[in-house]
């Protein structure tokens, strides 16, 4: 059991598992960064892409790895027009009311999907499911492989854009000092709604690479985000860096205490890490001090 | 001396303050083009309060400001420095998490994009301080050199008009200097201002009109020259 191969292949695909990780938790971290919020609706949104990436299949055919550039672009608007619409509208710039109108828009998609797409378990039938590929010791599922490569291609586009785009540089500016933004003549608002989009995309993103070796229910959001919470608080709140190499450490975590401690308790390794943290280095690995 | 007749900016009557508390109670202001305005005043007479409503950070509560011959009371700030009116704020402002270069480039980010590149180089031989920090996040700049930065920023827009909210605040007497000098050459180039600074002395020098603010009001105004003469205000400000 402690053959060093093994303990390999459990390390490769916890990394494999981290991509998509790492996806929730950018977005995360990127709308807790500009909006100074932790967005309750995260899980919730991450589940109603799922069931669009289902229905892309399901209803038009589309496979989930092509309705990639919809299900972005489609949770960009999504996202985007959720914030200017409701969000920045009735929060009157108060954070505790952006906190509270994310926990209702988790509550009303939450029941939404329960009411009209029911409780069952629903996935996607793709011809490469049960594909393999021999990496060296490790035998890795192929559709796992191409959600982290994928993952890693995302985020790298998107830190690209960060940092090298005027919208990105204002994105950046807008977390760190708004009065400023507002004196060159950056619409902060209009900012704050792009970031919230950019945040859902990311949820976008990660609902087309899981779907085809995952499945969708009106609850599948939560552990995801929870894992992406930890993940945020790891790396540091506010830290893409940070939700990058957290994202890859929760993975390997998850995949190695579910080889020595079975697949139902994976995820104590998760909790022993968010504690662990939380004790030691409250500002995560890449956080600024308060 | 009566304001000149055709001023870049023009506020009469301006009503500002936070909440219920009225801090600007019907202030009368102009800046002519090519004209160095100084606003002098105490500590919280309200200076900071009167560039921030011009600029729209906050709304009036009445009065008119006239920019250009517009109306842009209480208009949004990105319109407001897409029309080139712009401010260099008490405190800098500038982004902490961004490069020396990401803040000059975001100076462009409303108005002045089309010759960012030339700007660039206008704003480095201004400060060629400012090419050695060229990658350095701007809050680990020093006082000086964020401020360097900040009016770095500011001209970025290619402003029509400035507003220069104590720019040598926390700077070194030599630098106090050379930021007067500064003053000088960019209204020699044709660029009005209007300058708060604590230096009443330098500023009235420098200043072809100056205003000062006392109790939300103009309580003197006129030739920078004059006022420097004026004996209350060498009593209230310079202590002789
Ligand atoms: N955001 C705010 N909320 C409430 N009151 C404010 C706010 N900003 C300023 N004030 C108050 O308004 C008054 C004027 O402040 P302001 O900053 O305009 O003064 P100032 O003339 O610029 O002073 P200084 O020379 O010290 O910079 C002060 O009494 C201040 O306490
Ligand atoms: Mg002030």
């Amino acid at each position: 059991m402690f053959d060093p191969g093994f303990i390999l292949a459990g390390v490769l695909n916890g990394l494999l598992a981290g991509g998509i990780y790492v996806l929730v938790a950018v977005g995360l971290t990127l709308i807790y960064g500009v909006l100074h919020i932790i967005n309750f609706a995260h899980g919730s949104l991450l589940m109603l892409a799922m069931y669009a990436v289902f229905f892309l299949w399901k209803l038009a055919g589309l496979d989930p790895y092509m309705s990639l550039p919809i299900v972005i672009v489609g949770a960009f608007v999504v996202g985007f027009l959720l914030y200017r619409g409701l969000i920045g509208r009735f929060s009157h710039g108060r954070d505790e009311n952006i906190l509270l109108i994310t926990l209702g828009v988790s509550i009303v998609a939450d029941n939404g999907a329960l009411l009209f797409f029911g409780g069952n378990t629903e996935t996607v039938d793709v011809p490469y499911a049960g594909q393999i590929i021999e990496l060296g010791v490790a035998f890795l599922p192929l559709a796992k492989v191409i959600s982290f490569v994928a993952s890693l291609v995302i985020c790298l586009a998107l830190g690209l854009f960060m940092a090298k785009t005027d919208t990105g540089k204002a994105i950046r500016a807008v977390a760190k000092e708004r009065q400023g933004a507002r004196l060159v003549g950056i619409d902060v608002e209009k900012i704050f709604a792009i970031s919230y989009g950019i945040g859902i995309a990311c949820l976008g993103a990660a609902a087309c690479l899981l779907m085809p070796t995952f499945y969708v229910t009106p609850q599948s959001g939560y552990a995801f985000v929870l894992v992406a919470f930890t993940t945020v608080v790891l790396g540091g709140m506010g830290s893409f860096v940070g939700a990058a190499v957290g994202g890859f450490l929760i993975g390997v975590t998850e995949s190695l205490g579910g080889l020595f401690l079975g697949e139902q308790l994976g995820q104590i390794g998760i909790s022993l890490i968010f504690i662990l943290i939380l004790l030691f280095r409250p500002t995560g690995l890449f956080g600024a001090k308060a | 001396m009566a304001p000149p007749r055709c001023c870049v900016l023009e506020i009469t009557g301006l009503r500002a303050g936070y909440g219920a508390i009225e801090i600007l109670r019907g202030v009368d202001l102009a800046v002519g083009a090519g004209e160095i305005v100084a606003l002098l005043g105490s500590n919280g007479a309200g200076k900071s309060t009167l560039n921030n409503n011009v600029c729209g950070l906050f709304k009036p509560f009445g009065g008119t400001v006239r920019f250009d011959g517009k109306d842009i009371a209480g208009a949004a700030s990105t319109r407001i420095v897409e029309e080139g009116l712009i401010q260099v704020p008490e405190g800098r402002r500038v982004f902490p998490n961004l490069s020396v270069r990401d803040n000059l480039e975001l100076g462009s980010y409303r108005r002045g994009r089309k010759d960012r590149a030339r700007n660039l180089d206008r704003v480095v031989d201004i400060f060629p301080r400012l090419k050695e920090r060229w990658a350095q996040s701007a809050g680990t700049l020093s006082g000086g050199e964020q401020q360097m930065l900040a009016i770095g920023r500011g001209l970025m827009g290619e402003p029509r008009l400035l507003i220069l909210d104590e720019p040598s605040l926390g700077l070194s007497p030599l630098l106090v200097e050379e930021m007067f000098a500064l003053i000088g050459r960019l209204n020699t180039d044709g660029l009005a201002l209007l300058l708060v600074e604590q230096n009443v002395v330098q500023s009235l020098a420098i200043a072809h009109r100056a205003y000062v603010l006392e109790n939300g009001r103009i309580a003197l105004s006129g030739k920078a020259s004059e006022l420097a003469e004026n004996p209350e205000l060498r009593k209230s400000y310079l202590g002789h």
